[in-house]
């Protein structure tokens, strides 16, 4: 028999990808995707159950379904317009609910992957080069995000003990860029405006979004437990992504930033989250050995995220908005899944 | 004629970055320390030579080179400066040797004594009394080093560097970086790299000038403890002449506390040329002398090592410095000629 997956947040980039990763694999049976809203790629086999965002009808989809294997892609790590109390619940809520579900008595749950960030760790002049998994993050929590997202984890921590039958694997990734994706980084770089602090110029790691995609695929392939870092090989200062992105840098007083970019936030010409301050003073480093030493091998360095993504976005500026929209439309894909008139088996 | 040529100079220097001697160390005493950071070396040599060899090697710049191509398992880094992973830039570095090679050569007058003890190859951990309100050992010892040796020296120093503006970048771009124990390690183990660290830190810089070449505490002794992890040497240096260079008369506490500085020093340069003198050093003569390299009979990667065992072999390091430092004081004639 084989996998019977569950992906959260089908419809986000994280998960959608995912699912259309999944469903080219053989071994793979059925795939089952949980969004709020409708999916926004396509999508072959893979069922679309639409869900609130807490996922309280959850422990009874795992029961009927008898997935083996849950996907959870669905956390908010981005806060850029997004509530304090929706942040809360999607993440920490939904996670709870999520565990909730995969550990009842008698679950056909086997492996749990969570989609996490390294903004777990923060960003401080006190922190190491280079942030191991296990190295504690040396500086106090600053941000909502960064504490829904460290409580998250160790909601995940205390479910690995508890359950020490299942595979649990945590990926923090760091900044991710890509065509699809939309991050504050992203966004700015679209924009061509990078918000820097005058006199600082941190290292900094980005993953590609592919890579991000490919990670999580290979994590739940070969079934690894633990925590893993995911980003790019490499750091490269600030100033070099602005120079490779082909955006210009707009130099921030060191001294409250975000009170001088809060104009240009409020009409939308840049996006200045609270924890990119950190970012962009102290910049941060993760070491990615222990997933490079399970076998991952990334397609893009650090700064070969950052030029594909100034091709992609060369791309999109000369020809529009690039390809065409998808929309999921419910009759036509219950009817390609389910009608008796469809021929199954045959491609083309 | 068509010719293409790198300085040689340069050349050299960027050959023996990218140079990182492995030593046997069997890998189950790393897997031990931390969880898997088995192919951590594999994964830091090309980054970085990619990152330090800007200027091309010789061979290669006669030829055309071809855009690099993404390759089986190496993916194409297009890098466009030459910043590696802890900030430095040897760009940034090699134009502040020419500025500060003057300053050097006649200001200072730095004269070296066993600079053969410092090691062509493997990590070593340079260590050395420290003096001055801005204190003028590190830029020399870190400047004479590349330019004899011509190794990079990454020099670790206290966080408050990373936070002032402009100064921070130019000191993590020229070679320096925070002092942390992981940092450390990875220099030193990983990467076998020279750094350079002053044990005493703040608390030498901030003595006053009645205190002059009087060491103080090295810590709690964690130079020792890293450089048992890492399984390198310590090097001693001794420097005589960085006291008389930036003398401190008294500290200011109140101000100190309000500007958010570690101290805030009245110097005698500045009681002389105003405020100029926070900025200019006196023209001394400053001599270096290099100390045997200090092994310990230890098994490397170990998580801890007996406290009482470091303390020891700290303190043996400091009693040494300090002897060293008397026998050079005993032989100076003048602070300004030495």
């Amino acid at each position: 028999m084989g996998r019977r997956v569950l992906i959260t947040g089908l419809d986000t980039f994280w998960g959608g990808r995912m699912a259309q990763a999944l469903e080219s694999e053989s071994d793979v049976e059925m795939i089952l995707g949980l969004g709020a809203n409708e999916p926004r790629v396509p999508l072959e086999r893979t069922e679309f159950v639409r869900s609130d965002q807490k996922y309280s009808i959850l422990s009874r989809i795992v029961r009927a379904t008898q997935v083996d294997t849950i996907v959870h892609t669905f956390l908010e790590t981005n806060s850029v317009n997004i509530p304090s109390r929706l942040l809360h619940e999607i993440n920490v809520i939904g996670t709870l609910n999520l565990l909730a579900a995969a550990g009842s008595a008698g679950s056909s749950v086997r492996q749990v992957v969570v989609k996490s960030s390294t903004h777990v760790y923060g960003s401080a002049e006190t922190d190491p080069a280079w942030f191991r998994e296990d190295s504690q993050r040396t500086s106090p929590v600053r941000t909502r995000l960064e504490r829904s997202l460290i409580e998250v984890e160790s909601l995940v921590r205390d479910f690995t003990e508890d359950n020490p039958h299942l595979v649990v694997s945590v990926l923090r990734f760091a900044n991710v860029l890509g065509t699809d994706i939309i991050t504050p980084v992203s966004f700015n770089l679209r924009r061509r405006l990078l918000p820097c602090i005058a006199g600082f110029d941190p290292l900094v790691q980005f993953v590609e979004e592919d890579d991000v995609v490919r990670a999580l695929e290979y994590v739940t392939g070969q079934q690894i437990p633990g925590v893993f870092n995911v980003a790019g090989a490499g750091k490269l200062p600030w100033s070099e992504v602005a120079s490779i992105g082909g955006a210009f840098l707009l130099p921030l007083p060191p001294f409250q930033p975000r009170a001088f970019v809060a104009p240009l936030r409020q009409v939308g010409a840049v996006q200045f989250p609270p924890e990119m301050e950190g970012l962009i003073r102290y910049g941060r480093g993760v070491d990615t050995s222990r997933l490079v030493g399970a076998g991952f091998q990334y397609r893009y360095t650090s700064a070969g995220a950052v030029e594909s993504f100034a091709r992609a976005n060369n791309l999109r500026r000369s020809t529009g908005s690039g390809e065409p929209e998808y929309r999921y439309e419910q009759d036509v894909e219950q009817f390609f899944r389910h009608s008796p008139a469809v021929v199954r088996g045959i491609d083309g | 004629m068509l010719q293409v040529s790198t300085e040689p100079s340069d050349a050299t220097r960027t050959a023996s970055r990218s140079r990182h001697s492995r030593d046997g160390e069997p890998i189950d005493a790393t897997a031990e320390r931390t969880s898997a950071p088995l192919v951590d070396d594999d994964r830091t040599e090309p980054e970085k030579d990619d990152g330090g060899s800007k200027p091309a090697p010789p061979r290669m710049s006669v030829l055309p080179v071809a855009s690099p191509q993404p390759m089986d398992g190496a993916p194409h880094d297009p890098r466009r400066s030459d910043v590696d992973e802890w900030g430095r830039s040897e760009n940034m570095r090699s134009i502040l040797r020419r500025v500060y090679d003057p300053m050097y050569r006649y200001w200072f007058r730095v004269e070296w004594e066993g600079l053969e003890k410092i090691p062509h190859h493997g990590g070593a951990l340079l260590i050395a009394n420290h003096a001055g309100a801005i204190p003028s050992d590190a830029p020399a010892i870190m400047h004479g080093i590349e330019e004899e040796i011509g190794r990079p020296v990454y020099g670790l120093a206290d966080y408050f560097f990373r936070t002032i503006p402009f100064v921070g970048t130019m000191w993590s771009r020229t070679g320096g970086v925070p002092a942390h124990p992981d940092n450390a390690y990875r220099l030193l183990h990983d990467q076998q790299q020279l750094a350079l660290v002053f044990p005493e830190g703040t608390k030498a810089t901030s003595k006053t000038y009645t205190d002059r070449y009087r060491l103080r505490r090295f810590g709690r002794g964690g130079f020792v403890e890293i450089a048992m992890r890492a399984g390198v040497p310590v090097i001693p240096i001794a420097v005589v002449g960085a006291e008389e260079s930036m003398p401190i008369l008294f500290r200011i506490g109140g101000l100190a506390k309000a500007l958010k500085l570690p101290y805030f020093p009245v110097t005698a340069n500045a009681l002389l040329m105003g405020p100029i003198g926070y900025v200019t050093y006196f023209p001394v003569k400053i001599k270096l002398r290099v100390l045997d390299p200090i092994t310990f009979d230890i098994e490397s990667g170990l998580e801890r090592y007996s406290r009482s065992r470091v303390m020891d072999e700290a303190e043996t390091i400091r009693a040494k410095l300090q002897d060293s430092l008397h026998d050079m004081l005993r032989e100076r004639r003048s602070i300004w000629f030495g």
